[in-house]
């Protein structure tokens, strides 16, 4: 009976496990498993990925993921499948778009997907193919040849712009940051791990998790939901606990009132 | 049946044949050829040959502008230049540290290669990357291929050989360091990578404000002639205005973009104004482009916050 039972389950869940990863990549199935467990997962054209066929520069390729294609939307994980650390990134759309751009590093040429989450507990996965030189996790910052470099980092450069048609407000952030993967003898790993966005009412707008892939002096483009704030407050931490903490101007709200 | 047999044993054997460079000298003026490589970018297919390399036969010897993509790309160049002339190489010209122009040296070895200090530190500190990653985009054209860099400095200057007055102009924008030499003779110009002519301008080493200036200084020289190293050859000085309104609308529109709120993912697919549309590698060349100036101009546009 048991064993029934078990057959029934993997018959209902093989559709979804058969289907081919449209990117043939050799490192799928192993990613599959660690970042999406036995969740359901299906490849889906309303997760679009946008990065460049081929990396000019290895350190910092522009890739975004755009699931606003997808209603309910509660977590962004973005991955490059064949990077030394594949995890990219994970973004909580707490009160904002299922969007997220940035660059990153890419040590050989991959896949990258992002995975959009919806409230039925489905992985919608969608990608992109960068081809690439190689080497991008593997090289010192370029930080290390500015002597005072230690001084400005956390240092944060931001702007946002006044809502669209769409109604969110995009937010443009730039941190300075080494951002070393630990793979440079003798450079410990030294990057950003967690940002949150809050508006100054305490209400979290977004939340983000990042990892070693993310570029040198990380640059994040994201779509709030700020509703009435006046300002949106960053805060977050390195993994050697630096902090990071900077409040972004809306300046055009309560200009009216 | 016998036929298609036939036919599929050719394709594998013409596949499986060594790769060779056809390179065909083009006389363009008195004593002096250029080699026309298309307008595309390195693949495997065309082995690199982008460019438009060319010789002057002075009278005192042969000078050479550019040596190539690879060892056998210089090779090739050596063979079709004695097809030409029996005199001995003099001197050979490289006017920047890009792979095309210089990767070539090792057929030069036994003559003097010059370029400016900028472009000999640069093939220092760069050649093995450039090296390395133009074996990827070529392939087995590059069997053999070493960086060697140029063995004596150029200067701004007026020299003689044979029957040649040549002005070498030492110029930065297009990188940090861009020779161009005009022939005085014959009024031919080796542009260099400074102006490009039907083909998209590159930018991985640019300073787009210098470059603008470069195309400034060059237009104000008296040209029959102009050759870039990528594109047509022309009787005119055309493609100076064509390089220069690319490059100003380039910089405009990432410009704009910025203060607009794109993303650089955004960035990548804006739409190309019409007159453009002749310039090869169009699209691939805008978005390396990007990939080039656009982190620089962003981070101008943010402002700092506490």
């Amino acid at each position: 009976m048991r064993t029934i039972l078990a057959l029934l389950l993997v018959l209902a869940v093989a559709p979804a496990a058969a289907q081919d990863d449209p990117f043939g990549s050799p490192m799928w199935e192993v990613l599959r498993g660690e970042y999406f467990g036995t969740a359901p997962v299906v490849f889906d054209g309303r997760v679009a990925v946008t990065a460049p066929a081929s990396a000019e520069n290895v350190f910092a390729v522009p890739v975004a993921v755009d699931a606003r294609g997808l209603e309910g939307v509660r977590e962004i994980v973005l991955l490059a499948d064949l990077n030394p650390f594949p995890l990219v990134l994970r973004f909580r759309p707490d009160a904002a778009a299922p969007f997220v751009a940035t660059r990153i590093k890419v040590q050989q040429a991959t896949a990258v997907r992002g995975a959009a989450l919806t409230a039925d507990g489905v992985w919608h996965v969608g990608g992109a193919l960068v081809d690439a030189a190689g080497g991008g996790c593997a090289a010192p910052a370029q930080a290390y040849a500015e002597k005072d470099w230690a001084q400005h980092v956390g240092e944060v450069q931001a702007r946002a712009w006044a809502p669209g048609p769409a109604g969110t407000t995009r937010v443009r952030l730039r941190i300075r940051h080494p951002q070393d993967t630990g793979l440079v003898a003798g450079i410990p790993a030294y990057f950003i791990e967690e940002l949150a966005l809050t508006g100054d009412d305490g209400r979290v707008l977004g939340r983000l998790q990042t990892g070693e892939p993310v570029a040198e002096n990380p640059v994040f483009t994201l779509e709030l939901h700020p509703g009435a704030t006046r300002a949106v407050r960053l805060r977050g931490r390195d993994n050697q606990a630096g902090e990071i903490d900077a409040t972004i101007p809306l300046p055009w709200v309560g200009r009216e009132g | 049946m016998g036929a298609s047999v036939l036919a599929a044993f050719l394709t594998l054997s013409a596949s499986a044949a060594p790769l060779t460079y056809t390179l065909t000298p083009i006389r363009i003026a008195e004593d002096t050829y250029v080699f026309e490589g298309t307008r595309e970018h390195f693949t495997r297919a065309n082995g690199g040959n982008i460019l438009n390399p060319g010789f002057i036969v002075t009278g005192d010897g042969v000078l050479v502008f550019q040596t190539g993509p690879s060892r056998k790309f210089g090779e090739a160049l050596r063979a079709a230049i004695a097809t030409v002339t029996a005199q001995p190489i003099r001197k050979v010209f490289v006017s920047n540290l890009h792979p095309d122009y210089w990767l070539g040296n090792q057929a030069f070895a036994d003559v003097p290669i010059a370029a400016l200090p900028g472009t000999i530190e640069g093939i220092r500190r760069e050649g093995e990357g450039i090296a390395g990653n133009m074996y990827r985009l070529i392939g087995d054209w590059m069997r053999g291929t070493e960086p060697v860099p140029p063995t004596e400095p150029a200067y701004g200057s007026t020299v003689v050989y044979g029957r040649h007055r040549l002005r070498l102009i030492p110029l930065e924008g297009h990188t940090d360091a861009d020779l161009a030499v005009l022939d005085e003779t014959t009024g031919v110009l080796f542009a260099g990578g400074v102006v490009f002519c039907d083909r998209t301008p590159t930018t991985p080493h640019a300073d787009v404000a210098k470059w603008l200036a470069e195309l400034d200084a060059l237009e104000a020289l008296e040209v029959r002639t102009l050759v870039p190293n990528h594109g047509r050859v022309r009787n005119d000085k055309a493609c100076i205005a064509q390089t220069r309104d690319w490059l100003t609308w380039l910089d405009r529109t990432l410009r704009d973009s910025v203060e607009a709120g794109l993303d650089m993912t955004e960035a990548l697919e804006l739409p190309i104004p019409e007159r453009f549309a002749g310039l090869g590698v169009l699209r691939e060349e805008y978005r390396r482009s990007v990939a080039h100036l656009w982190p620089k101009i962003e981070q101008a546009a943010l402002p700092r916050v506490k």
